[in-house]
């Protein structure tokens, strides 16, 4: 319950973050003349049910008029007076530009109940209140949220909506050779495309494993190849195909700790001999079949009712 | 223990995914072999090696890791920045060398998970 507190936390905060004030103001700002009287004033509070506006002077802000400030006026018997009078004078203002989040410390620093939102040209745009913050983060949650339901949802009704003696799907991934920049693409993305399918995580952490370590493999030691993933209830198999050179001694290569990688590949951390046995490993079937001059073709079967261990 | 009490606990700089760090860490692990990591590593932990190549970001990403930390000073490559940025995966950096930082790590109360 705790972490997923921290999670929810978590999350708002990234929003705050990404979002922008002017994403979560209120564009159709009320404004108030200087020389209007507070008790012109208090009728534009109540028309609009809103609780403070900036002041404007020939379109220019020169101050803020609150809901505090007209019951001062009434309490001191002064709703003749006028806005310009009773109004806070250059009042603290937010960018539309600026994230969130500094809307978020402005308020907890300072207390006030709304800020005028400019832009950087200086002028007002909107104004935001913490109603305002509220309800742009829960609409963006709500939006988050529908659309990876949505993607969970289909994905996850689509061997029940199918009608089939029998079903597979496919998801097939080019692998390049010797390029490091975009390995780990192919299995990132068989991860999440099966975790929309709802597959356990812990069975989802085996295909990704394995999967990584085949793609690694096609990557360093291949002239480049594709990962094809066929997913059935129950199942998925992964087959990793590359266009050689091929594998001259394939026992001698699941040997844990042999490794033909060349120094320059070693030193990033691959080429430690434990590919194949982790793939092994992960892999409740395996076949590996290698033809030196035409290729290898790595075959395993991974079940998702986790009859091996992890 | 949060990766953000850990980052300030043992003053480690903050290389990538900065909004992430509210993460619970469940545990740590350290090698520069990218399979002993696969192998090994359990989601939520913390991983600490020299490697600073953008392959590492992979690597945590596939096993949900809570963030990496790069050691000896070493600082992560733009690549590895932007691929941990995009895949918001926590990178961060410390002087000291591997053995040091798991001894600190282990007075904090992040464990080995084996």
């Amino acid at each position: 319950m705790e972490q997923r507190t921290a999670k929810e936390i978590t999350k708002l905060q990234e929003l705050a973050y990404e979002l922008k004030v002017g994403q979560a103001m209120t564009k159709e700002v009320i404004t108030v003349s200087p020389y209007s009287t507070m008790a012109e004033f208090m009728e534009v509070l109540r028309v609009n049910r809103i609780s403070g506006t900036p002041v404007l002077e020939e379109g220019r802000m020169i101050g803020i008029v609150s809901i505090e400030d007209l019951i001062k006026a009434l309490a001191a018997g002064e709703l003749n007076a006028t806005v310009g009078e009773k109004m806070t004078p250059n009042p603290v203002t937010l960018y539309a530009d600026e994230p969130l989040v500094h809307a978020v410390s402005k308020f907890s620093e300072l207390r006030f109940g709304r800020f005028p939102v400019i832009n950087r040209a200086g002028e007002l745009v909107g104004i935001i209140t913490q109603g305002d913050i509220a309800r742009a983060m829960l609409r963006r949650l709500e939006v988050d949220y529908h659309e990876e339901e949505i993607h969970r949802y289909r994905a996850s009704h689509i061997f029940e909506d199918i009608i089939a003696d029998e079903i597979a799907l496919v998801f097939g991934y080019r692998v390049a050779a010797r390029d490091f920049e975009r390995a780990g693409e192919a299995s990132s993305g068989l991860k999440r495309t099966l975790s929309r399918l709802g597959i356990h995580p812990r069975v989802i952490r085996r295909v990704a494993v394995a999967t990584y370590e085949a793609e690694m493999n096609i990557v360093i030691y291949t002239d480049g190849g594709e990962i094809v993933a066929e997913v059935r209830p129950g199942r998925v198999r992964i087959e990793a195909l590359d266009k050689g050179p091929g594998i001259p001694d394939i026992e001698q290569a699941m040997q844990p700790g042999f490794s033909t990688a060349p120094e320059w590949v070693r030193e990033m951390g691959f080429g430690a001999g434990m590919g194949l046995p982790n793939i092994q490993a992960s892999a409740d079937e395996m076949k590996l079949e290698s033809t030196v001059g035409v290729g290898t073709h790595l075959d395993i079967i991974i079940y998702f009712d986790e009859r091996k261990g992890t | 223990m949060k990766l953000r009490e850990i980052a300030t606990a043992l003053d480690l700089q903050v290389q990538a995914a900065a909004g992430k760090l509210d993460v619970e860490v469940t545990g740590g692990y350290a090698s520069d072999l990218l399979s002993c990591v696969l192998a090994k590593a359990q989601k939520g932990n913390i991983w600490v090696t020299l490697q600073a190549h953008p392959n590492i970001v992979a690597v945590a990403s596939l096993l949900d890791l809570a963030g990496i930390v790069i050691t000896e000073g070493r600082k992560p490559e733009p690549d590895t920045v932007e691929k941990a940025n995009e895949k918001g995966v926590p990178i961060l950096t410390t002087p000291h060398a591997t053995f040091t930082l798991v001894g600190e790590l282990a007075k904090l109360g992040v464990v080995g998970v084996d």
